[in-house]
Parts: C-alpha cells; structure tokens; sequence
C-alpha cells in the first residue's frame, strides 16, 4: 500500500491503464535516440570522467572514480612479498567465482588441468546470482545467429569487436544445451519447446529463463558442478596484484585473506580473470543493482600488469531500478517486467516511452522525464517514474505474475506492495560495465601473455551498450573459452621466476606523472559504515 | 528526525533509524561487513540471521538484507551453517528415490515437524519438498524448492540433520537433466551451427561496412 500521498497519481494511472494498454508508443528514429542520448544518459557527462595520465590507455577518460582506482598505489610494495615459496602452484588460478569463472573452471577441469579458484566472498556471491530477467540464444526457427548478431550490433552502437560477438552468437545455443546438460531447468512447454520473450532491442523472442531466478538457476548449479568436481575454491580470499614472470607473462597472483588479512602467493601457468563488474564504485552518485564485491578490480590488476581496457568509458544504467521503497533503493526491476507487458508512464499516467527501447535510450527518456519535464514522482529519495505491473495481469491472466516474476512480486510483497494490483516506482540504477580488458577470441588479452579474461571484466563483445540476456550468455560462452584456451596455453608454458617488477614500475610512474593521491586499490569492497541512506 | 530504534547486535545494544534493513542497520552501528554479505538483494543466501522481539516467545529467521528492523530486536547472524554436500557425477547418477537412498539417506529420518518449513527464509513448504524427494518425485521437489536461495536456515532447525538445501539441489539437477522434456529446436540449431548452415551469413556481416549494418539493424522487422 501507498501512502495518500501517491495516492492521486496513482489514480491517474489507474484511469489510463485500459487506454495505455492498448496503445503502442512511437519506437524513436535513430537521430531521436542519438540526441536523447547525448543530452540526458550519464556517459556523456564529461563532468564526470577524468583522463588517465599513465598506463596502457593513457590519454583515454574513464569515470572519475575509476581512474583514482586505475591510478592509485598498491596495497603492497613488491619487497614485502616472498615469492620464492608459493602457498599454491596450480595449471590455471581462476580469480573471481561468479559464472564467468566457475564455467572457466569447470572447462579448464575437463580438459585436465589443475585448476584453483579464489573468491573474494563465497562462491556465487557474484552479479550471476542476481541476474532475473534471462539469457538470449538463436535457438527457434524464425530466429538465427546472424540476426542476434545484428540486433547485438546495433544495440551495441556498432562498436563491438566483431570476432568476439560472431562467437557470441555463434556459441549460443551450444551454451545453453551446455547448461541444460548440467541440469539447469528452463522454462519450457510441455513438449520441450523453450519459453522465450523479448528483451529491450531483440528482434526476435529469444530470452530463455528461469521463472526470474535464471542467473540464480544457473549460478547454483555451475557451484554445484565445481563442487562435484571437487576443485579447490579458496573463499573469502581477493587477488590484489598479478605476478608476472621475468618474461613479462602472467604468473600468478598475491592474495589476501579477507578476514584475517594474511598474504598467500599463488602461483599459475595461466591467469583467469574473472572478478565481474562495478556497480559498487557508485559512479556519479548512481544507486546500484549489483553484489557486494562488484568494485572492478579486474581492470585495476590487469591494469597495473599492462593489459589494455577498451570502452572503460561506457556503462550501463538500467532504466528500472527501485525508486521506491527506501529499503530496496537501487535494486533491480527485471526488464521481463517490461517484456511481459508493464509499460512506463509518468506522474499523469502518460505512457512516456516504449517500453522495449535499448537501455540507455530507456534510462534516458526517465531522466528526461524527471529532471527536465518535471513528470517524475517524488519518492521521498528522489524521484521516479512509475512502471505499471498490473498491466501485465490485464494482458497476459490472473497468475502471469506469480508464475513468471515471483521474485519481483516477493521483493515489493515485503514492504506492503502487491504488484499484481499497484504500480511500482522505478529511476536508472547503475547496472553493468560495458568496458573491461580488452581480449582476442580466444580469452586472451591483447597484450599480456598467459593472461585471460572472461565475464563481465571483458570489453568489446558487446560494444558501447549491451541487451539483456547477452552478458548472462557471455559468461558461459566466454568463460568455457577461457577455460579449454588456458588449459591449453598451461600445457606449454614454461614459467619464468616471478617478480612483481611491474608494481614497483606502476608506482615510480604515479610519482613521474605528478599523480598525487592517498588511494588504494583494488577497492575489494564499498565502505558503507555510519551511513543510514545506502 | 528519523525515528530510532533499539536493536541488539549480538547482544549489545545500538540505536539506529527504524527504516533501515538489518544489513544495513549493522553498517550504520559500524560493522564493515566481510561475510553475510552478498548480492544485498535476497538472492545469494548469505545473510541468514536468527532473531528475537523481545518478550516474544518465537524465534524467526530471515535474511538480513531483505528485513526492517524492529524496536527491541535481538539479532544473531548465521552466515555458515555446515551443511552436507554429496559429492556425485552429473552424467551418472541413477534418476529415481535410489540416489537420495545412496546420497542422503537421513531424508527418510524426517520426524514430520515442520521446523524447517516455520523456518524458512524465503516462505518455502521445505517439509513438503523434502517429502517429495523421499518419492523420488523430483519434478515436483525441483518446483516446491525453486526459490530456495541455500541460506541453510531450516537445516538449523532440523532434528533429523538433513541439508535440505542440498538434497533439492540435486533434485533439481535430475530433474533439469533427464527428466523435462529434451528441446528439439535447440538440438536442431546446435546442429546446423556445427554443419556451418549460418558461416556464409556470417561472414557477410563480419566484412560489411558499418553504414550497410546500421541500415539493416534501423530497418529490421521485429517480431510481434
Ligand atoms: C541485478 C542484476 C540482474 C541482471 N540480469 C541479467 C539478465 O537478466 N540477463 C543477463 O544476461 N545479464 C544480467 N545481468 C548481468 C549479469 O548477471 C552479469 O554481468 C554477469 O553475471 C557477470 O558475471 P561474472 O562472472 O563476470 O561476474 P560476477 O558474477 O559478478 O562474479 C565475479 C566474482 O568475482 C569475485 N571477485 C571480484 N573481485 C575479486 C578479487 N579481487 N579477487 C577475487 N575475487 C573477486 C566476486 O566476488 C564474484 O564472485 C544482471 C546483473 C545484475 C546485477
Ligand atoms: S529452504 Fe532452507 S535453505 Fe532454502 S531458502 Fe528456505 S530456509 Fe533457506
Ligand atoms: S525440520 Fe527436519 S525433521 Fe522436521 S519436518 Fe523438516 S525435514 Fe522433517
Ligand atoms: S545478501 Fe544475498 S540474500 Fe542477503
């Protein structure tokens, strides 16, 4: 239930429900969308971002944020570490235990190598496990890799690295079969034919899910399968520096004990990263949808090796993250909400935007909304717009919601609010990172050998922008890449002594350019003692 | 003013706002949390906790971050609880109530209390499912348990010693694997990719020139 102070917006959304239902909003032309963008989405703020000073994308801006992490000293200095006697000494150290790295470790598993994994939490706390909506494949007979292809592209900006997105879609419906032969249950009907809707930009019905627990689905039974296997997850334990070998190629990694703080050395012949996004950097202030352990510190470690970043500028914020109530400000709205049928509509019950525009154009046309045509909502943190749920019931039955967005409805039942019956409020939450370590497509960096990157740390698959269900896909098509690639790679690798030269290298060049600075990074987590608003 | 209350970590008193989680009610007394914290958001099933109002003779359980504080709260985390995880291969195990006889035969101890059930973070008739598996009926085990997030709660609760977690994951792999109907399209597509039927279009797209990719993405025809 709504306080009385919602109450008469509410009832203006309620009048034009029927009306808005039937009405089928203008989509924008390509010129309508590049102007939205560049007056109203947070990456075109140049306020916000700060130009590297040193490293391999020196000269390249990134969030303010993120470059004080990319530019800040180490949490060690290279004669504090003993490397002459590793704690661990393994074929491929997996670094990240999200599906991106558990499917990289199953992968390298079977293709027999040793192979360990270190997290910074417990396996599974991890951006995978929160994913709702789906995950996109080619698979139905009107549909076909090329046209995902397309659709990605676009969605994209035309920015991706094509080789990375053909194998993307190329790969997808061999990774979903992949999942199911793991026992990943999907929706399906009764005859085996797979469930599957559309998201924001898809040209064709091709997101498979799990009811809305689909990364959840998939998270827990990759866990399980690791566990199976009985490969050695070390939790609770962060990589906060690469090692590198004399030669220059990835060698391991200086880790940390999380509770007691202790510093171990692990040793590999190949390098996986796979420690997922950034959410919990709050860029611009942005409330966000992401885990605890979401502070990009891949990009900081490969950063600090000498690999390169591609599209560190680019993020995603989801249009519909939860404006309201304060308890759960921030999290995120499924786009399936959107998919089965909720449209946007602003404080007059105006359907403002058609509800399956690409993200960005969607987060957009919000801020538009409420920041410069004054049709926002005021929440009491902010303001929002609402996204009508009860649609969703009118349209596709009584039941629609229980049965496809449980999750959702237990999320907003808590706090007294039947999305069955009542609108919800909804403003742009900082979602994905577009960017990350630039790779080749075998998983590799471009420029650190022995180095693999999977997940959602990896620039370029997607481009500028990315459609939903392709990162869940990503993550399996890329990470059991990089798992069978460092497999291999670990068969011939000859591992020089290791050195962290490379830190002691990255610090002299702080001081060269004039960098002054306290901070420390990789982040590992946000701080958010003694602050009540989160 | 915000409204405060009193809460016990752990015993000890702090006071803090009223509309704050208990997640976040212990960031605000200073806690900087490492474990029973996750995804934040009741997905991860890291932050199990056992709770007390004061004068209350019951006592719940609830995930940290999905539940407001209350005045006179008496809170314990439970971020581990050791469970029971049987190691099997996938590709091997039998389909039928044999496995859980093999694997997790103390199911078949259940004394029917219903503790596990009264337990339950996310409001899952765990009982129920746990008698599922006792059949074999793993179908309907694997629906009861869906939205179990293994935060591991109701196996605190339970006399008999049974991970229920566990043994509905393992249902829920069986089911996903053998038991759903196969997905003809899906074997068909894996198919035509491997015989290389989409290479040549492919291809095409990855020489065409930019301008030709924005025409055809701006005037593709999109399913209704
Ligand atoms: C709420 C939400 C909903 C989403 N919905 C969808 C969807 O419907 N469809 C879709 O396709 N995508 C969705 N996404 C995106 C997608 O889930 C993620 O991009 C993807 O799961 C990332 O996987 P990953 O393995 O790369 O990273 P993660 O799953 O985040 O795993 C990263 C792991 O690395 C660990 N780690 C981090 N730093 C370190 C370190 N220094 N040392 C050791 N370990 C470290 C983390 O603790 C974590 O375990 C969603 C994301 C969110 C947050
Ligand atoms: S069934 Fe048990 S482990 Fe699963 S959510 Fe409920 S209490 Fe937690
Ligand atoms: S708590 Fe244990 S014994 Fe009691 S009903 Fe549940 S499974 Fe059976
Ligand atoms: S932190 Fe994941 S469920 Fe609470």
């Amino acid at each position: 239930m709504y306080s009385e102070k919602f109450q008469k917006s509410i009832a203006a959304v309620e009048a034009a429900r029927a009306q808005n239902i039937a009405y089928e909003p203008q989509r924008m032309t390509a010129q309508e969308k590049i102007d939205l963008l560049a007056a109203y989405h947070p990456d075109y703020r140049k306020d916000e971002f700060t130009e590297l000073t040193i490293g391999p994308n020196k000269g390249e801006k990134v969030p303010t944020e993120l470059a004080e992490m990319l530019q800040a000293h180490s949490r060690i200095t290279a004669d504090s570490v003993d490397l002459s006697n590793p704690d661990y000494d393994v074929d491929v150290l997996v670094i990240g235990a999200g599906g991106a790295g558990t499917s990289a470790a199953i992968e390298a598993h079977e293709a027999g190598a040793k192979v360990m994994i270190v997290t910074k939490l417990r396996m599974g706390d991890a951006n995978t496990m929160m994913a709702e909506g789906g995950i996109q494949a080619a698979d139905k007979p009107n549909d076909s890799p090329a046209i995902h292809f397309v659709d990605a592209f676009g969605g994209g900006h035309f920015a991706a690295k094509r080789e990375l997105l053909s194998k993307l879609v190329c790969d997808a419906p061999e990774a979903i079969q992949w999942l199911s032969n793991l026992g990943v249950e999907f929706d399906k009907e009764a005859d085996g034919t797979m469930v599957t809707t559309h998201g924001g930009g898809t040209s064709r019905k091709r997101m498979h899910a799990c009811k809305d627990y689909s990364g959840a689905e998939i998270m827990r039974t990759l866990r399980d399968e690791v566990l199976n296997r009985e490969i050695p997850v070390v939790d609770f334990t962060s990589a906060i520096e690469l090692i590198l070998d004399e030669n220059g190629n990835a060698a391991g990694a200086v880790l940390l004990n999380m509770e007691t703080k202790d510093m171990l050395v692990a040793k590999a012949k190949t390098v996986i990263i796979a420690t997922g996004g950034a959410g919990r950097m709050h860029y611009q202030g942005f409330p966000t949808s992401n885990h605890y352990g979401a502070t990009a510190d891949g990009l900081v470690l490969g950063y600090r090796a000498g690999a390169k970043l591609l599209y560190a500028d680019t993020l995603q914020y989801h249009p519909t993250g939860a404006a309201y109530p304060e308890q759960i400000f921030g999290a995120l709205v499924t786009e399936k909400v959107r998919s089965l049928g909720a449209k946007l509509v602003n404080t007059d019950g105006t359907v403002f935007v058609h509800p399956l525009e690409t993200r960005d154009v969607c987060a957009a046309a919000i801020i538009r909304e409420c920041n410069d045509r004054g049709n926002g909502i005021e929440t009491g943190n902010g303001l929002g717009v609402w996204l009508d749920t009860p649609m969703i019931e009118a349209i596709g039955g009584e039941g629609t919601i229980e049965k496809r967005i449980p999750a959702m409805m237990r999320m907003f039942g808590k706090y007294g609010i039947d999305i069955r019956k009542e609108p919800i409020l909804v403003y742009p939450t900082l979602h994905y990172q577009n960017g990350g370590l630039d790779i080749t497509d075998d998983g590799q960096t471009t420029n650190v050998k022995n180095l693999f990157v999977a997940g959602e740390a990896v620039g370029g698959i997607h481009g500028r922008n990315r459609l939903m269900g392709n990162s869940l896909l990503d993550i399996i098509v890329f990470g059991r890449t990089a798992g069978k690639s460092a497999a291999k790679a670990a068969q011939d690798a000859v591992v020089g002594s290791l050195t962290l030269d490379h830190v002691t290298k990255f610090e002299a060049e702080i001081a060269a350019a004039g960098i002054e600075t306290e901070a420390i990074s990789p982040k590992l987590l946000p701080n958010y003692t003694n602050k009540a608003n989160i | 003013m915000e409204k405060m209350v009193n809460i016990f970590l752990f015993g000890k008193k702090y006071e803090v706002p009223e509309n704050l989680t208990i997640m976040t009610a212990m960031e605000y007394a200073g806690y900087q949390l490492v474990r029973g914290c996750g995804c934040r958001n009741g997905f991860c099933g890291a932050c199990a906790t056992i709770y007390r109002i004061k004068g209350d003779k019951e006592l719940k359980a609830c995930l940290a971050c999905q539940t407001k504080v209350e005045d006179n709260m008496y809170i314990a985390t439970l971020p581990f609880f050791p469970l029971v995880k049987q190691v099997y291969d996938i590709e091997k195990v039998k389909t039928n109530e044999a496995v859980m006889m093999q694997l997790y035969p103390e199911i078949y101890a259940c004394v029917g209390c219903n503790a596990c059930t009264k337990a339950c973070t996310q409001e899952l008739n765990v009982m129920q499912y746990i008698a599922y598996a006792q059949r074999g009926d793993f179908e309907k085990c694997a629906e009861e348990s869906f939205d179990c997030v293994m935060c591991g709660v109701c196996s605190s609760r339970c006399p008999a010693g049974i991970s229920h977690p566990q043994v509905a994951m393992l249902a829920r792999r069986i089911n996903g694997k053998y038991l759903a109907p196969g997905c003809g399209h899906l074997e068909d597509r894996v198919k035509e990719i491997k015989d290389g039927d989409f290479k040549d279009l492919i291809e095409a797209l990855m020489q065409k020139p930019v301008e030709e990719l924005k025409e055809l993405y701006n005037t593709r025809e999109i399913e209704k």
